[in-house]
């Protein structure tokens, strides 16, 4: 069994021996076991890191096996320096989200343990995934434990956000379904993405495949003006949930273009380009300013990611490397951004069961450990150099100006946006005096809290303090696939 | 006529033939309220003839009996196993169903099922109108005694008499065609029907007229838009039990049926009829999936799903034929026939489920009676779950990969139209995704009404997990039951 195909089967075996033993009475030995298996799901994934070569484009840990004979398909894994750092990512967040579950969840622990670990294993099977059957299977079986997540273990309205979501993102990939099968048949009966690539095609098909492709990625993602579910969702989701949804899934769309719209149809994606970085200036710009108002700390934490997420797909759709690789370091770190911004809120939300902004202020006179830890967080989510955050903003923004100085100095202004909503949020939630007795008789957190905030903190500065190694991983690939994108493929 | 061969063909339907009767007079002396004896009996013959079939389908050869009134063939094999499962399975799961609800005074109840598989098995294998007939006439009629089995319930009896209507007219409708077609090629034989057709000689008129009644009689036993009105209320009415026996093995027989009139003997007419089956499978997508989002009644909710999937098995046979070419036939017609084997193992747990959750005096058959079932039993929830995820066509279920072979056939044709088919029912689907949620919600994110544990005999614990789990495991490796259906389909169009 290859690397890959441990990374994506530990968890999965996990969760299933959770499904298959858990009991509520023994709620103590499933957290641990779930921990267990996360921790070994983690680290399975390590050795990629010592084994990938940075100065090829190729596909690496490639494993191969025919899995359905009649159409094809075969089992087909590799990763690349684009979807490298998601596997790690992806996992290390599972650790996570197992630890910030831990005594909040009571009601079917194995069940809640069992659903985010299986889905972290469907989510790096996204990523490594080279099969078009094989993608599509990850990607949409993860809708099945997600909708578990929200509809069980979710807020008040939780039911109404689990259909959103399903059928939200259901009718998207449908589409993707026949844009796959489309090109199997048109590629002679093959499923392989990478002989996808080199498929020449015609000007009018590329265009419907590239919207077919859209209507999957774009939901997912989510661009501006399909993004209404994710603040519904966020808001409904128990705080795991939420995590790893801004987290890991919303990647998984900003990959679908990187993997499918662009090196398959790069004729219609440099055609329709200009639509795209229209569509991501206006999640920036627009959905930025929507955060601002928000009275909800989780809503407003969500239509952030969504002015987040449209950094990437601007930097994506600006083809020059800065972009690309901007967009992709843009992922990494608002992994670690939100999934930390969600946690923290998960941590007050624990204590006094709300998430209006107007029931605390003045945390940090009764939490001042976790204020520090917020505070961090906060920076991080407004692009302050030395954090994560900046790095892929500013990537972004470089890349951007390049292309046009006017796309660049818009893309810029959500710098400040995105100080102003976040900064003023902290300055209401944290600072000032004690304004109730909820927030008076808060405690700090504990160590199980402290732990998992100090890991993301770890990430977040290292990130960005030594970007270096992330973006090592990604320029061949990047420069490769650029390469390839500005080749026309329309029949001769 | 009498030669060895002959026999071998149908050796299979003796040994079920002669079961049949035996263990209806063995019945006779059987005491134990719950028919012990009649019921391991029944399993035994229903596995040994399942056995036989898969045997004689590995063996791969075409063979004719009786002066080519049927035919062994693997495709005929295979889906008389399938066929034959199914029927244990829905004797499984029947039994403390029908033993709560005094169906099990005597023992009709399994030599009833024996014979109705017999008709199908029948249906599967013939070559020839009239065989055809005989056994859907053999499968239809032990049916409504099925439906009638209990007698002091009035929807059941309702819903026997809804059936028995409809049913006769039905077989009315294909008995005409099939007389209209015999007036005008002068014959009975599916092989001469169709050298006859091939011909040219014969009035494009007159066939076509003939299909249209064969393809409505089809419709009706299939259950397709706009013959779909009796499938709602039998499958609500009927015994649990009893719906599972209509609603399970039957469409592999239809199925079956289909192939073999409508491809064996009518396939210089593909493209009339194709464009009938579009029509048809056009309405029932859409009639099928939207009368479903209204129901408070999971079986009557069930029953418009059913109509909604045959929907999509018959786009498989849509796509078989283009441009005159009939290259892409086996690709289609096999998505078709793995459509229906998924579909009929998905329902055999669904319902299964149902039964296993009514008790004495209280039928679980209402969508809010599965409230809170994840907190009951996680198990049975669990395959529920499964069941519902296959039917949405979510992977990895093994619906997924179903409704995947049936676009691919579509789209694998190249024309616009089918395209659009294909765009038009993955955009159905979405709204089959929602009431099949819907069930799932309410397993999950409801609290439970009732505390009551659930519990199951032993051997229904253990056919059902094995069920579900086997939607979910053929969904992670389809790859061999595809093949399966892909070689079947392909020795049969090879002749």
């Amino acid at each position: 069994m290859g690397l890959l195909s441990l990374a994506i089967w530990t968890p999965i075996a996990f969760g299933v021996i959770l499904l298959a033993l858990g009991r509520d009475e023994q709620a103590r030995a499933v957290r641990w076991l779930a921990l267990i298996g996360a921790l070994v799901s983690f680290l399975v994934t390590l050795p990629l890191l010592q084994g990938f070569d940075n100065s090829t484009a190729a596909m690496q840990f490639v494993e191969k096996s025919s899995w359905i004979e009649r159409f094809n398909v075969n089992y087909h894994l590799g990763v690349d320096g684009i979807s490298f750092w998601f596997v790690l990512l992806t996992a290390f967040i599972n650790v996570i989200v197992v630890i910030a579950g831990w005594e909040v969840i009571e009601r079917k622990v194995n069940q809640y343990m069992a659903a985010f670990l299986i889905l972290s294993g469907l989510m790096i099977g996204v990523f490594c995934a080279l099969d078009g059957i094989l993608f599509y299977v990850f990607f949409e079986a993860t809708l099945i434990p997600i909708y578990l997540i929200i509809g069980i273990w979710g807020g008040p309205n939780k039911i109404y956000a689990a259909f959103k979501f399903f059928l939200y993102t259901l009718m998207g990939s449908l589409l993707t379904l026949i844009a796959l099968v489309y090109l199997y048949t048109a590629s002679n009966g093959s499923f392989d993405i990478l002989s996808w690539h080199k498929l020449p095609l015609a000007g009018n098909v590329q265009t419907l495949l590239f919207f077919a492709f859209f209507a999957a990625f774009a939901v997912k993602v989510p661009m501006w003006p399909v993004h209404t579910w994710l603040p519904d969702v966020h808001v409904e989701a128990p705080t795991g949930g939420s995590a790893v949804l801004a987290a890991i899934m919303l990647k998984l769309g900003a990959y679908g273009f990187l993997r499918f719209s662009m090196p398959i149809a790069p004729d219609a994606a440099r055609e329709w380009g200009t639509l795209m970085i229209v569509l991501s200036l206006v999640a920036v710009v627009y959905v930025g300013l929507v955060a601002m108002v928000q009275q909800d700390m989780k809503k407003l934490v969500a239509y952030s990611s969504v002015a987040h997420m449209g950094f990437v797909t601007l930097g994506f759709f600006i083809f020059n490397p800065l972009g690309v690789s901007g967009g992709l370091v843009q992922m990494i770190a608002h992994g670690f951004v939100s999934g930390a911004m969600f946690l923290s809120i998960g941590v007050l939300y624990d204590r006094v069961h709300s998430r209006e902004i107007a029931s605390y202020g003045g945390v940090v006179n009764t939490m001042p450990k976790f204020a520090a830890f917020a505070l961090l967080f906060a920076m991080a989510n407004c692009g302050l150099p030395g954090t994560a955050g900046f790095v892929g903003e500013w990537m972004v923004i470089l890349g951007a100006v390049q292309h046009n100085f006017w796309i660049g100095a818009l893309a810029a202004t959500a710098l400040i946006f995105g100080a102003a909503y976040t900064l003023w949020m902290f300055k209401r939630v944290y600072l000032g005096p004690v304004t109730n007795n909820d927030v008076r008789e808060l405690t700090d957190i504990n160590g199980r809290e402290f732990l998992m905030l100090a890991l993301l903190a770890i990430a977040v500065l290292y990130m960005g303090l030594f970007p270096k190694p992330f973006t090592d991983v990604m320029d061949v690939s990047v420069a490769e696939l650029l390469k390839h994108v500005a080749l026309s493929k329309l029949p001769q | 006529m009498m030669d060895p061969t002959s026999w071998m063909t149908i050796y299979p339907e003796i040994v079920l033939l002669v079961m049949a009767c035996v263990i209806a007079l063995v019945d006779l002396t059987v005491k134990s309220p719950r028919r012990t004896a009649t019921y391991v009996l029944s399993l035994l013959t229903l596995a040994g003839v399942a056995w036989l079939n898969a045997s004689y389908a590995s063996a791969d050869q075409t063979l004719y009996g009786w002066g080519r009134l049927v035919v062994s063939d693997p495709l005929g094999h295979w889906l008389k196993c399938f066929a034959a499962l199914a029927v244990l399975v829905t004797l499984v799961y029947a039994r403390p169903y029908a033993a709560d609800r005094d169906m099990l005074r005597g023992g009709e109840l399994f030599s009833l099922s024996l014979f109705a598989l017999l008709g199908m098995d029948f249906m599967i294998s013939g070559q020839n109108f009239l065989v055809i007939y005989l056994g859907l006439e053999l499968l239809t009629l032990s049916s409504y005694a099925l439906v009638a089995l209990r007698r002091d319930h009035t929807p059941a009896t309702e819903a026997a008499m809804k059936y028995f209507v409809l049913g006769a007219m039905a077989s009315g409708f294909l008995l005409y065609g099939m007389s209209m077609l015999y007036g005008a090629t002068g014959s009975l034989q599916l092989d001469e029907v169709l050298q006859a057709i091939a011909s040219g000689q014969i009035k494009h008129q007159v066939l076509v007229f003939g299909l249209v009644f064969i393809v409505a009689g089809l419709a009706f036993k299939i259950g397709a838009v706009p013959f779909h009105m009796w499938i709602p209320d039998v499958y609500q009415g009927a015994p649990t039990a009893a719906t599972l026996l209509i609603g399970g093995a039957p469409k592999l027989a239809a199925f079956a049926i289909i192939v073999r009139l409508l491809v064996e003997g009518l396939m210089p007419l593909a493209i009339d009829w194709q464009q009938m089956l579009s029509l048809l499978a056009i309405a029932s997508l859409l009639i099928g999936n939207l009368a479903a989002i209204a129901q408070t009644n999971l079986k009557r909710m069930l029953a418009f799903s059913t109509i909604a999937q045959m929907g999509f098995v018959l786009l498989g046979f849509v796509a078989g034929v283009v441009n005159g070419q009939t290259t892409l036939a086996a690709n289609a017609y096999s998505s078709a026939m793995f459509y229906v084997v998924g579909y009929v193992l998905t329902t055999l747990a669904s319902f299964g489920i149902i039964m296993l959750l009514a008790r004495q005096g209280f039928e679980s058959e209402e969508i809010s009676d599965l409230a809170g079932l994840n907190q009951r039993s996680p198990l049975y929830a669990g395959v529920m779950a499964i069941c519902l995820f296959s039917l949405a066509g979510i992977p990895p279920m093994v619906g997924f990969y179903a409704k995947l072979a049936v676009l691919q056939s579509l789209v694998a044709s190249g024309q616009g139209f089918y395209i659009g088919l294909a765009i038009f029912a993955v955009l159905m689907s979405l709204i089959g995704a929602f009431y099949y949620l819907r069930v799932v919600k309410v397993m999950y994110f409801d609290e439970p009404v009732t505390a009551t544990t659930v519990s199951a005999p032993l051997d229904v614990r253990a056919v059902l997990s094995v069920n579900g789990l086997l939607v979910l495991v053929l969904g992670i490796v389809p790859g061999a039951l595809m093949a399966l259906c892909a070689q079947a389909v392909k020795s049969m169009l090879a002749l």
